[in-house]
């Protein structure tokens, strides 16, 4: 019985195409396209009211990135499952890729030029490492989960993808890998004294990876602790991005009326601080409005994984709103000088090729998650073919 | 079994889902109250930042104010400064460009060194300075050019002019750029703008707070990198003011070339208000080479000059004022009762104290002579014999009531004091007490006595008005305000001995026989009451004086007496005074009495208060008795 696929009789059967339209949430994709849209506003006045070069860019990106998640939508929830190893694989080798065949790019490696795009693989891996992980835990009963032979094997598949990312050197992203796979442990319902345990090895570990960071993200840490001591150096990012957030007020400046953006003394407006920007310009209305959008995305993310009746469906779907969440905030806390600036984009906002996509990739397994809500999946599938 | 198994993980997953939904959650309110406290709480203070980030004021010198004499007429003006700037962003390469520059105007290597050097130094679109003070011939060579000379701006600015160069250069001094020290004491942000000039002597230096104005600002916004964008207001400033002197250009010219070839200093001024009419000082500099910059050369001739022209002699060369003194001598004594003006002096040509002689200017001697008679030959005799009754407490009272041995507050800086000398002073000088021999040629204006030549137009004036205690000035007017002379206090010396020895100096003049009848004015109504002085600066030998004492053409020009003159007019209703000094020019009746006679004549020919009411450019000020 338990043999196949599918599990139980309630769920397991394949779904028409027709079906998975009317399941289709179109209320994500429209909260989606809102969002999309405040930043196309902030790349068309980042260009002082021009189209190019960003605006029109991201907008195409924006629409491939609707048909991939169409596509990755529709596509049955169980087809995911089991290309999930495989795609871990292909993301860790484009990895060690990248330090064959990549570039030096913003004082880093982490670009493959396919020819049409830049792909991060490191991007990439932050999809495939939720695919992996939730295909891993699905197979686990709650009593193995916090078993250690079978904690180690994730932990691997963790690991290696952050070694080779802070080899680039990405701290950040690294950072954001290893988030994102323990919130998946702590999800799957690894013991609590496995996190207890772990806090205080990172406590013990800290001075030993300090000692190891390079020079500029020493730098990047020690200015975030007093941005002011350093006002015309590494700090000037920090403290003209609070000027700028500041001085928008409760209604901003006005579109394209801000004047730290447009005068040049904010960095990487189109980039890292472009919720800056939008902070100058829209004012703290125009922030919050995001940040709800913003809110509102993650909180549909969590009730989908509630919803659904497969453990696999809801890893991914968790695993994609972790992962939005982490960039939203350290994003926004960075500009704010709550963090230190570690170059994470504002997703969905910020100007970026791979960081579209693969974003869209995420919101479009958490629509097919969303869609196969009620499909039961076997623990240890043997095949789906 | 499988059921309960996922029902299991899904309980545990629901629990720790929602617990991670609630961290999110609390981040979200962490980053919405940190927008609040940045974005409601601190938007004043960021505001204001951002406005310091965009908003650059750049300061708009303003024009500084004219200075003109009591006609209106021109003295210190502004003109276009043609000069050619180099913004470096705009030039492929500032070498290439400079050399091409070079071959329209000259540019020495030290000026090219310098803009190389700035360039390097700061933001690449500020200009810079490649020549000012062109000719119009050079300014317009290259603007013809201007399209091969790629990065070069032709620009003209204002400068100080002064179209009187050296008539005025001691009066109206000179503006010159900025130095570090003015930097410390004055903190108007206006001298930091390049290229700013400031009164660094003369009026220009005592009225700059009035002449320089208000900066003018224009806020600009600039972006990142300190680039203009654009202007968002402009505010001009406020013009300094200007100055309205009480000088007649005409006169002042006049009396310069008059002067000419003389070391020396003449001043003029009315009697009643103080107001001066010219103050000369011969040799003089040009304020305009100081105003673009001296070359060391040109500056080490200046200094080295023994005729001293960056000295104005007028009010800062203390002569000793010879005979010019003897009316405050013969007022001193007429005053203490001492003395019966009537009772005459008999004058053998000298004069012995004790075992030592005093001699008259007239080896003969004068014979018997009165007070009267005394002022108009001038006769040393007399004076040393009443100086010894009277006493030198006396003589130096009555010295200071007229006007010697103090500052007048004169708006030209540098004004001198002069030395009366007293038995106080004397002590706490050597630290011996006085002697009389002292007394005796202090009242003939040697020995210690130094004057200024505006000191001895003071004591002048003070005699011709009748005893009021005028004093001299030169700023008639600030912009639109007339600034009225100040209340003469009548001193309270003695009529009818004011009478006495302006009688005697009106002897001087227009009486045969008097010192200065050759230089007298012959005109009706315009006669002059004068006193002559010829100042020794040499100590005369017994052995000289048998032998025969030395003509000045003989001695060399350092030894030479110097020639004083004062005088009042019109003898009837005197108006104005003079006193003037040729140094080491010879005697007082020869050299000087011509000069200031010529001066005089001019003066009264111009008569400004005459002008004035007809032209009605200012109210005249209010006469008073005396």
């Amino acid at each position: 019985m338990s043999d196949g696929f599918f599990g139980g009789p309630g769920g397991g059967r394949d779904l028409r195409i027709k079906e998975k339209f009317f399941e289709f949430n179109w209320g994500l994709l429209l909260l989606l396209i809102a969002i999309a849209s405040m930043g196309f506003a902030m790349l068309y006045s980042v260009a002082d009211g021009n189209w190019d070069p960003w605006a029109t860019r991201q907008i195409i990106r924006f629409c491939m990135g609707v048909v991939i998640l169409f596509v990755v939508a529709f596509v049955d929830v169980r087809v995911w499952m089991s290309l999930a190893y495989p795609a871990y694989a292909v993301s860790l080798l484009l990895l060690v890729g990248v330090e064959l065949i990549g570039f030096k790019g913003m004082g880093a490696q982490r670009w493959i030029n396919l020819g049409f795009m830049q792909l991060q693989p490191s991007e990439l891996m932050k999809i495939t490492l939720i695919l992996a992980l939730a295909r891993y835990f699905h197979a686990l009963t709650s009593e193995q989960v916090s078993r250690i032979r079978f904690v180690i094997p994730p932990l691997i598949m963790i690991g290696v993808p952050m070694a080779l990312v802070l080899k680039q050197p990405d701290l950040g992203t690294a950072l954001l890998l290893a988030v994102v796979g323990i919130s998946l442990f702590f999800l799957a319902g690894l013991a609590w004294r496995y996190f207890i345990v772990a806090g205080i090895a990172v406590m013990g570990a800290i001075p030993v990876i300090w000692s190891r960071l390079h020079d500029y993200q020493k730098q990047r840490v020690l200015t975030f602790m007093d941005p002011e001591s350093d006002p015309l150096g590494a700090g000037y990012h920090i403290l003209q991005s609070k000027i700028a957030l500041g001085s928008g007020g409760l209604f901003g400046k006005g579109f394209m009326q801000g004047t730290q953006a447009h005068l040049n003394f904010l960095p990487e407006k189109h980039t890292d601080f472009i919720f800056t920007m939008l902070a100058e310009e829209l004012g703290l209305v125009g922030a919050m409005t995001l940040m709800v959008l913003y809110l509102m995305v993650l909180l549909f993310g969590i009730t989908v994984g509630l919803q659904t009746r497969n453990q696999f469906g809801r890893l991914v779907a968790l695993g994609v709103v972790v992962n939005f969440f982490l960039y939203i905030f350290i994003n926004i806390a960075m500009v704010m000088g709550l963090l230190p600036v570690v170059g994470v984009p504002l997703p969905l906002v910020s100007y970026g090729g791979t960081a579209m996509l693969t974003l869209m990739l995420g919101f479009g397994l958490l629509m097919c998650v969303y869609i196969h809500r009620n499909m039961e999946i076997n623990r240890n599938p043997t095949s789906f073919w | 079994m499988f059921m309960e198994k996922d029902s299991v993980r899904l309980k545990t997953f629901s629990r720790r889902a929602a617990l991670i939904g609630g961290v999110q959650f609390a981040a979200f309110s962490v980053l919405a109250s940190r927008m609040y406290y940045l974005q409601v709480l601190k938007s004043d203070e960021y505001t204001m930042l951002a406005e310091d980030n965009r908003i650059n004021v750049r300061l708009l010198a303003p024009l500084r104010g004219e200075i003109v004499d009591r006609f209106g007429k021109v003295l210190v003006s502004n003109r276009q400064n043609f000069r050619v700037l180099l913004v470096p962003e705009q030039s492929n390469d500032i070498e290439e460009t400079l050399d091409r520059v070079g071959r329209l105007l000259k540019i020495s290597d030290r000026q090219r060194r310098k803009i190389l050097r700035d360039a390097k130094r700061s933001a690449k679109f500020l200009p810079l300075t490649v020549a000012e003070n062109l000719s119009w011939e050079e300014f317009a060579e290259v603007n013809i050019h201007e399209p091969d000379l790629p990065g070069i701006q032709p620009d003209v600015g204002e400068t100080r002019h002064y179209p009187y160069g050296e008539e005025l250069a001691h009066i109206v001094g000179y503006v010159a750029p900025v130095s570090d020290r003015d930097l410390e004491d004055d903190k108007d942000p206006l001298l930091k703008l390049p290229g700013f000039r400031i009164g660094k002597l003369g009026l220009e230096s005592r009225l700059d707070d009035e002449l320089r104005g208000k900066a003018g600002a224009s806020h600009v916004e600039v972006n990142a990198y300190g680039r203009v964008i654009r202007e968002l207001s402009k505010d001009p400033g406020t013009a300094g003011a200007p100055i309205t002197l009480t000088l007649d250009m005409d006169v002042q010219k006049y009396a310069i070339d008059r002067m000419a070839g003389e070391s020396g200093a003449a001043v003029v001024m009315d009697i009643h208000t103080g107001e001066v009419v010219t103050i000369a000082s011969t040799p003089a500099f040009d304020s305009n080479d100081f105003n673009v910059g001296l070359s060391q050369k040109k500056w080490d001739g200046l200094r080295n000059n023994i005729y001293k022209p960056l000295v104005n002699k007028a009010i800062a060369g203390q002569y000793p004022p010879g005979s010019t003194v003897k009316m405050m001598v013969a007022l001193a004594a007429f005053e203490s009762g001492l003395v019966n003006p009537r009772h005459r002096v008999n004058c053998t040509g000298k004069y012995t104290l004790g075992n030592h002689d005093f001699h008259c200017w007239k080896k003969r001697g004068h014979g018997p002579v009165d007070m009267h008679h005394a002022i108009m030959y001038s006769c040393d005799t007399y004076f040393y014999e009443i100086a010894k009754k009277i006493g030198i407490d006396r003589i130096e009272a009555m010295a200071r009531r007229l006007g010697l041995g103090e500052t007048h507050g004169f708006e030209v800086p540098g004004e001198k004091s002069g030395l009366v000398p007293s038995r106080d002073w004397k002590r706490a000088r050597t630290g011996n007490s006085w002697q009389q021999g002292e007394t005796l040629i202090a009242g003939i204006g040697q020995g210690y006595m130094l004057a200024t030549p505006l000191q001895l137009a003071v004591m002048t004036s003070r005699i011709a008005n009748g005893g009021f205690a005028v004093q001299p000035r030169i700023v008639r007017g600030v912009g639109e305000t007339f600034i009225p002379p100040p209340e003469a206090s009548d001193m309270g010396i003695s009529k009818a001995g004011l009478e006495l020895v302006k009688a005697g100096m009106n002897a001087v003049s227009n009486i045969p026989g008097g010192t200065a009848f050759r230089s007298r004015i012959k005109e009706k109504g315009m006669e002059l009451a004068g006193k002559t002085g010829t100042a020794q600066v040499r100590r005369i030998s017994k052995a000289e004086r048998e032998s025969g004492v030395l003509k000045n053409k003989e001695l060399e020009w350092k030894q030479r007496d110097h020639a004083l003159f004062v005088a009042f007019a019109p003898v009837d209703n005197p108006q104005y005074a003079i006193s003037l000094i040729v140094e080491h020019g010879g005697s007082g009746s020869g050299v000087a009495a011509p000069i200031a006679r010529d001066i005089m004549r001019r003066v009264l020919e111009r008569d400004p208060a005459k002008r004035l009411t007809a032209a009605a450019t200012a109210p005249k000020p209010a006469k008073r008795g005396g």
